[in-house]
């Protein structure tokens, strides 16, 4: 898998928004800045008249008492009444009708499923496989999610398709999107799930309908790789890194930096060494033995890293002294 | 307990009777309101406080000075100190306290012992919630959202039991002053004779009244499920998460409008004493504050849009969003209209009045925009409803809570300010408060989420520059300490109607007698009518 970079949402589009990546999400864009056009009208005839009323009628020698009480005009009432209803239920209608759109996927969308849970993103595809962290997808072709929480209450945003909805735990809720471009584009969970939340990343990547049956089929995209740099890959790739700092840093979980060999004390009270084994175990069943000053949080990655991404892992964290 | 006015001139609701124990055993509504006023500012000191610490983390990305873990504790600590220490009460409990009996021509409050209790329920949630800061903070942000508020570590059953007394405070201050105006208004003054100040603090206490017990359901049965384990919410418990969502907002929701209607109450004075005008559209702008009690509680679901609720909800939901709108427009609409053709001075109360104008309708807009189904589900959970609900509730709220201290400061101290402060202060504010949150809605919109800790570097600019703008809102708000102590220490002796009000509290002194009117006043003409009414000396 090539690196590339995740396009900048701030250095992408205008002023206001990242760039598109689906037709549908243009049209949402379109429907804000019409109301952002009729808002700005709106709202400089009110600093137009608050200026020229302070100008005209501010208090002065010649100016000491109001120079006429009005006290109503039904009229005008009714008038800045029902024309501002009339404006926004206009608004309600297009918002709604948008909102359908983007709701409601084409029959030929083909299926994946997202499971979130603290921290991380897990895509399965309808050929059994996963991914963890990397949404890829082919172009110009729709794609539904089905999505679910393994914990508590996460979101899975899309920013450059406009798109979001709720992940929650024992239940089910559905995105659809087509990618119209190909790319790497930035995925969010935009609902606060603890310490990890700002660190829930992953991204969407559209590749052409040919590479996307390439990338499907293959099994171990790993096999040809060092073993320490395989597990530099798999530490980006299966969302090690959304929990583990390379410089030292304490994160949620222990930095691996100078780790390998080093003793540790755990939470019940053991202590023994950081070796191959321990690594292993933490990988496949984290909350067995956790070092102390930290919370049994880690999710298990049996059955989510094969054995060899493992050796890799190990073999890379070898090389951070 | 009285004053001994008739013979010392000089005594006040203020220096007699004398003692602390006279203070904290008192009935007059004036003290209470003079009480609550200092622990409302306190609160919004310590709010202020946690905000800054929030933006100070944000000047880079990564770890500055906070984990993630204490990040999360500050914004949610923000938020709940904000909302339930400061905002909900800030213009009833302190203002409207003081002004209500004295605007309607009545000695008190229907119920005075109420009312100190009321006082001492809010005292005591509020330490409470402080209590519950130091034993193990929460860090489920102010909203509470289950599964992980059923399951954090953190204090949130002593700040959802903090949260749950306030709620007392907020529902018995409520009767007190819906029966205070049913009942104790002086001769002459009918429904439509009372300030609009009034009317406002009237549809708030409707919802206190009425929303106010559903989240303390709520948060009690958050509770049970922490304690015994009943699954209400927690789907490991057999619970459903989004039901807390629906409980949450049908009070917090309506909770917004018991926060804007006061503001806008405050708003109507202003205008009308300060362009020395009859106000434009009573009978509108009074029914204008019934409608918005009643339709505030139809909208909640405008909070659930992404939640997995049903889209015929959602649509239903984004019709009455937009309804609820439609009285707020007539309220402004009217005030600048009451502006046309009226001698306009521009002193800081009016300065506040106008910003406001111009802050809440940026919030307004925006909410238009939240409203829409579409677009919500792109701005939900990011910056952008951060910018849109400070813009309403700073911009709006805090704007008038602040005109309204500075409009009714003379007549509560029986001091004058200094007015060259106080509009270095006021320009502070505006612009560091749009520093901070105009740069949000651009974060928001380019997709910054909210409640993060960490941040993508390209958002650092952004992020850094409201910053910045926090430092100068913070500097706005250390010089009006500054000049409101200073006023009390040596301003000048306010005389008793330095704005030349018409309404009932400006026709005593100021500070006025224990017992507020040395008569009662006999009420012949309406609030405003500044051609029939003689403005009191």
């Amino acid at each position: 898998m090539s690196a590339a970079k995740t396009e900048s949402l701030m250095s992408s589009g205008g002023v206001w928004f990242p760039s598109v990546t689906s037709d549908l999400a243009g049209k949402v864009d379109y429907f804000y800045f019409w109301i952002l056009f009729a808002s700005t009208v709106a709202f400089i005839a009110i600093l137009a008249v608050l200026y020229f009323f302070i100008r005209k009628y501010r208090r002065s020698e010649q100016n000491l008492e109001a120079s006429a009480q009005i006290t109503h005009n039904n009229a005008i009432e009714l008038a800045w009444t029902i024309i501002p209803t009339i404006i926004v239920m206009g608004i309600f209608y297009w918002g709604f009708r948008d909102y359908l759109k983007l709701t409601v996927p084409p029959a030929q969308a083909m299926e994946i499923r997202v499971v979130g849970k603290k921290w991380m993103w897990q895509f399965e595809y309808p050929n059994g496989m996963k991914t963890i962290g990397e949404l890829v997808v082919p172009v110009n072709q729709p794609v539904r999610l089905l999505m679910s929480s393994e914990d508590v209450i996460h979101s899975f945003f899309l920013p450059t398709f406009r798109i979001k909805r709720d992940v929650v735990p024992n239940r089910y809720t559905r995105l659809w999107f087509e990618a119209n471009r190909e790319g790497v584009f930035q995925i969010f969970c935009t609902e606060y799930c603890g310490d990890g939340h700002s660190d829930m990343l992953a991204v969407v990547k559209v590749m052409s309908k040919e590479a996307y049956t390439q990338w499907l089929a293959q099994q171990n995209s790993g096999d040809d790789l060092p073993l320490d740099q395989l597990g530099q890959k798999v530490y980006t790739a299966k969302g090690c890194a959304a929990c583990h700092s390379l410089d030292g840093t304490a994160k949620v979980g222990p930095s691996w930096k100078g780790i390998f060999g080093e003793t540790q004390t755990f939470t019940d009270g053991s202590s023994g060494k950081v070796d191959e084994n321990y690594i292993k175990q933490s990988i496949n069943e984290p909350n067995a033995k956790v070092v102390k000053g930290y919370q049994p949080v880690m999710p298990a990655f049996k059955g989510l890293v094969s054995d060899r991404e493992i050796d890799g892992i190990i073999a890379y964290i070898k090389t951070l002294k | 307990m009285s004053s001994d006015s008739v013979h010392d001139p000089n005594a006040n609701y203020l220096n007699s009777p004398k003692g602390l124990k006279s203070w904290l055993l008192t009935l007059d509504h004036k003290r209470i309101g003079i009480m609550y006023l200092i622990f409302i500012c306190f609160s919004f000191a310590l709010g202020g406080l946690f905000a800054l610490g929030i933006r100070l983390e944000h000047l880079n990305p990564g770890k500055l000075l906070f984990t993630a873990k204490q990040y999360n504790q500050l914004f949610t600590l923000h938020g709940a100190i904000m909302v339930f220490l400061f905002i909900v009460p800030s213009i009833p409990a302190s203002l409207g306290n003081f002004m209500l009996p004295l605007m309607l021509g009545a000695k008190d409050v229907a119920f005075p012992k109420l009312n100190l209790a009321s006082f001492y329920i809010y005292v005591f949630g509020a330490l409470f919630c402080v209590y519950s800061m130091f034993a193990g903070a929460v860090d489920t942000g102010w909203t509470f959202y289950t599964p992980y508020s059923s399951t954090t570590d953190t204090s949130v059953i002593s700040m959802t039991l903090g949260a749950f007394i306030l709620g007392f405070s907020s529902i018995l201050t409520g009767v007190n002053f819906l029966v205070t105006i049913h009942k104790l208004r002086a001769p002459g003054m009918t429904w439509f004779r009372m300030p609009l100040f009034v009317w406002s603090l009237y549809a708030t206490s409707i919802i206190q009244l009425l929303a106010t017990p559903v989240l303390a359901i709520t948060l009690l049965l958050l509770v049970f499920e922490r304690t015994i384990g009943i699954g209400i919410f927690n789907p490991a418990l057999g619970g459903d998460p989004v039901l807390f969502q629906h409980f949450f907002w049908f009070y917090s929701h309506p909770a917004v409008y018991i926060m804007i209607l006061p503001a806008m109450g405050v708003m109507s004075e202003l205008v009308t004493t300060f362009c020395k005008k009859n106000i434009f559209g009573y009978t509108f702008i009074a029914y204008s504050s019934i409608a918005i009690a009643i339709i505030s509680f139809l909208v909640w679901g405008h909070h659930l849009f992404v939640s997995g609720q049903s889209d015929y909800a959602s649509m239903v939901f984004s019709v009455l969003t937009f309804l609820v709108g439609i009285p707020s427009g007539i309220k402004v609409f009217n005030w600048i209209a009451t502006m046309y053709k009226g001698s306009i001075d521009l002193k800081t109360p009016f300065l506040y009045f106008l910003s406001f104008i111009v802050l809440f309708s940026i919030g307004g807009f925006t909410g238009i925009m939240l409203g829409a189904l579409s677009l919500d589900i792109y701005f939900h959970d990011t910056y952008f409803v951060v910018a849109h609900f400070h813009y309403t509730m700073m911009g709006g709220v805090v704007m008038a809570f602040l005109g309204g201290l500075h409009y009714w400061w003379p007549k509560m101290t029986g001091k004058m300010y200094s007015e060259f402060w106080a509009r270095v202060s006021c320009f502070l504010i505006f612009v560091g408060f749009n520093m901070v949150f105009f740069t949000q809605f651009i974060l928001g919109s380019k997709g910054m989420p909210r409640r993060y800790y960490n941040y993508l570097d390209q958002f650092q600019p952004l992020h850094a520059f409201s910053t910045y703008g926090s430092w100068v809102l913070g500097m706005g708000f250390l010089i009006m300490g500054f000049y409101l102590v200073d006023s009390l220490v040596s301003g000048k002796k306010a005389p008793s109607n330095p704005w030349q009000g018409l309404t009932l509290e400006w026709a005593t002194s100021s500070p006025p007698i224990t017992e507020n009117f040395l008569e009662t006043p006999q009420v012949t003409h309406d609030p405003y009518d500044y051609s029939k009414g003689k403005i009191p000396a």
